[in-house]
């Protein structure tokens, strides 16, 4: 597996763009990132894959790690194939029931550790789909840190049949799935 | 996988060493030294297994997927294979196919090394590939969707043989694939993850099921014995030895239809079992021209001896019969070979009848046409193995080269 270090970076602007041209058509989906190489605090993104989805929602997935030795949070995420990203976590509710929400503060990636994003745990949730994403599209994916940093990467869809934990977000939705696949 | 297309797993050398200690060092104890004196006992030495010591050591071995030629064809033959043929479904684009294949190559490059594959729902059961290898390859009809590359020679179709009674649950497909390993969970699982990534742009044609010995129960390397109880397959280049490099892969005489390529003819042969009951064990060898007990010519004492095809009987009759399989299979052209890698299948019998026995038979050769049809030709005209044997199933395919990392399988079409 490629991975490659994150590098926080003064500007997001170029970092997005060159970032970006450097996503190749790799088979294990890695992270890529800009440089003003003065900070440690990488962070490597492996693994990631996305669910397929024709419409409406749809969640991504991988294993964030930080080599760095200290604490790094992301705040927020973007894609191209969505008009609203958001970071979530799974948690038990009041009936018992699986139910995912916003991780209020963001992932806090720990020092030397990393963080699991997967089908009923945390992930990236994508609401709002632009266009169908279809088994075997390469996704790109924007994370930024709370220090200015920021982290792309891209992810292969795939048809999973999972990750159908309800949404507790607004008022009384509790019950749309996650991603419909069909 | 390399150039030369091998397996480059290693046997771990310490378990036979030390049985060898207990059996002979004079302080043996214990169940398993007991278990191999009884062994020693009963028949002639047992020569010392690579890995029986059950350590698991074999779940671990993995065959390097990327290389310049596609793994599962000089990677020594594992226990267990499957061969899955797909076909693309109505409306499929090229760019759809290019998504599939890239889907799968994805998934049978982290399966084959043990580790999970993206999305992978039983992603424990990647952990012990035990020798898993994946192997792609491209019928007819994906050639066109592709639509760069012409259908290669031969990979169109076999011409009609008389013998064949095949049924079309057994022929064709657009896209072929044979997931091997000497554990069938490793296999079930890269089945089942593949199935999942390819359901989306193909339906399942046909499903062969095949087996050979279990793991560590033969010395690896002994030629495979089919249902028939014959030992199959002893004439079979030696993966890495320059007769299989052409065989496989041609040289200036015989062409591949793409350097690193090949191609695989896949003939499901089925065995009437029961007709082969009738016979005794003299005409048994007579119709193969070789001995049943260790696969010897009939005029020779040992597996690998040369056949000797004019020893005449006192009484003038050949020794290998002019209708002997072995007779009939051996090319006088030395160009006509070809590389075989079959499994036993044995599926539940149908009404009335206790079994539904055969040879997946496949085929790898440079040239379909030069290579696989004249033998199957002759064997067409006189075989008396034919009176127990049929082909039920019929496909070929086009195998591609390897791919390197963060490349494909089939990628060469997309250039």
């Amino acid at each position: 597996m490629t991975k490659r270090r994150i590098i926080p970076v003064v500007s997001i602007l170029a970092a997005a763009s060159l970032a970006l041209t450097g996503c190749g058509q790799s088979n294990t989906p890695t992270t890529t990132a800009q440089s003003a190489s003065r900070s440690s605090q990488p962070l490597t993104v492996s693994d990631t894959w996305i669910k397929a989805a024709d419409s409406g929602m749809s969640a991504a997935f991988g294993t964030i790690r930080n080599t760095s030795d200290k604490d790094v949070t992301i705040v927020s995420a973007a894609a191209p194939v969505a008009t609203m990203v958001e970071l979530h976590e799974t948690v038990m509710g009041p009936d018992g029931t699986m139910k995912m929400q916003a991780k209020q503060g963001g992932f806090v990636i720990p020092a030397e550790g990393e963080l699991k994003l997967e089908p009923g745990a945390n992930h990236i949730m994508l609401m709002d789909l632009t266009k169908p994403v279809q088994a075997g599209d390469q996704v790109t994916f924007d994370l930024k840190t709370s220090d200015g940093g920021s982290v792309t990467f891209t992810a292969q869809a795939k048809d999973f049949t999972g990750a159908n934990e309800n949404y507790t977000a607004g008022e009384g939705s509790g019950s749309a799935p996650a991603a419909p696949a069909k | 996988m390399g150039s030369s297309g091998r397996d480059n797993t290693t046997p771990k050398p310490g378990a036979g060493v030390r049985r060898r200690h207990l059996l002979f060092g004079g302080a043996a104890a214990g169940v398993g030294a007991l278990a191999a004196v009884g062994t020693q006992l009963a028949g002639k030495p047992v020569p010392p297994l690579p890995s029986d010591s059950g350590d698991g050591a074999n779940g671990a071995r993995t065959v390097p997927f990327y290389g310049d030629r596609q793994a599962g064809v000089g990677t020594a033959a594992q226990a267990h294979g499957v061969f899955l043929a797909l076909d693309l479904k109505e409306g499929t684009t090229p760019e759809r196919l290019k998504s599939l294949l890239k889907l799968l190559s994805d998934d049978a490059a982290n399966l084959t090394q043990g580790k999970a594959a993206l999305a992978d729902t039983e992603g424990e059961l990647a952990l012990r590939p035990a020798r898993l290898t994946v192997t792609f390859g491209f019928g007819p009809g994906l050639f066109r969707v592709a639509g760069t590359v012409p259908v290669p020679d031969g990979v169109s179709g076999l011409p009609a043989f008389s013998i064949d009674k095949l049924v079309p649950e057994f022929c064709g497909g657009d896209l072929l694939l044979q997931i091997c390993a000497d554990d069938p969970l490793s296999v079930a699982h890269a089945q089942r993850m593949l199935l999942k990534d390819s359901r989306r742009f193909t339906t399942v044609r046909w499903v062969q099921t095949g087996f050979r010995r279990a793991y560590g129960t033969e010395q690896s390397g002994t030629t495979m014995r089919n249902l028939f109880g014959q030992v199959d397959g002893t004439s079979n280049p030696v993966p890495g030895s320059a007769e299989f490099e052409k065989v496989v892969y041609g040289d200036g005489g015989t062409g591949s239809w793409a350097l690193h390529g090949t191609s695989l003819v896949i003939r499901r042969i089925s065995m009437d079992l029961d007709k082969w009951d009738e016979l005794d064990r003299s005409g048994r060898e007579e119709s193969v021209g070789r001995k049943l007990a260790n696969g010897a010519p009939l005029t020779g004492t040992a597996e690998h001896d040369e056949p000797d095809f004019a020893a005449v009987t006192p009484v003038g009759f050949p020794v290998i019969a002019d209708f002997a399989h072995l007779r009939r299979a051996r090319p006088d052209d030395p160009s006509q070979r070809i590389f075989r890698r079959a499994f036993n299948y044995d599926s539940v019998p149908g009404a009335g009848s206790v079994s539904d026995s055969g040879l997946i038979f496949a085929s790898y050769q440079a040239d379909i046409g030069r290579q696989f049809v004249p033998i199957q030709r002759r064997l067409d005209e006189l075989d008396l193995l034919n009176l127990w044997t049929t082909p039920v199933g019929s496909a070929v395919f086009a195998i591609p080269p390897g791919c390197a990392p963060g490349g494909f399988v089939g990628e060469g079409l997309f250039a």
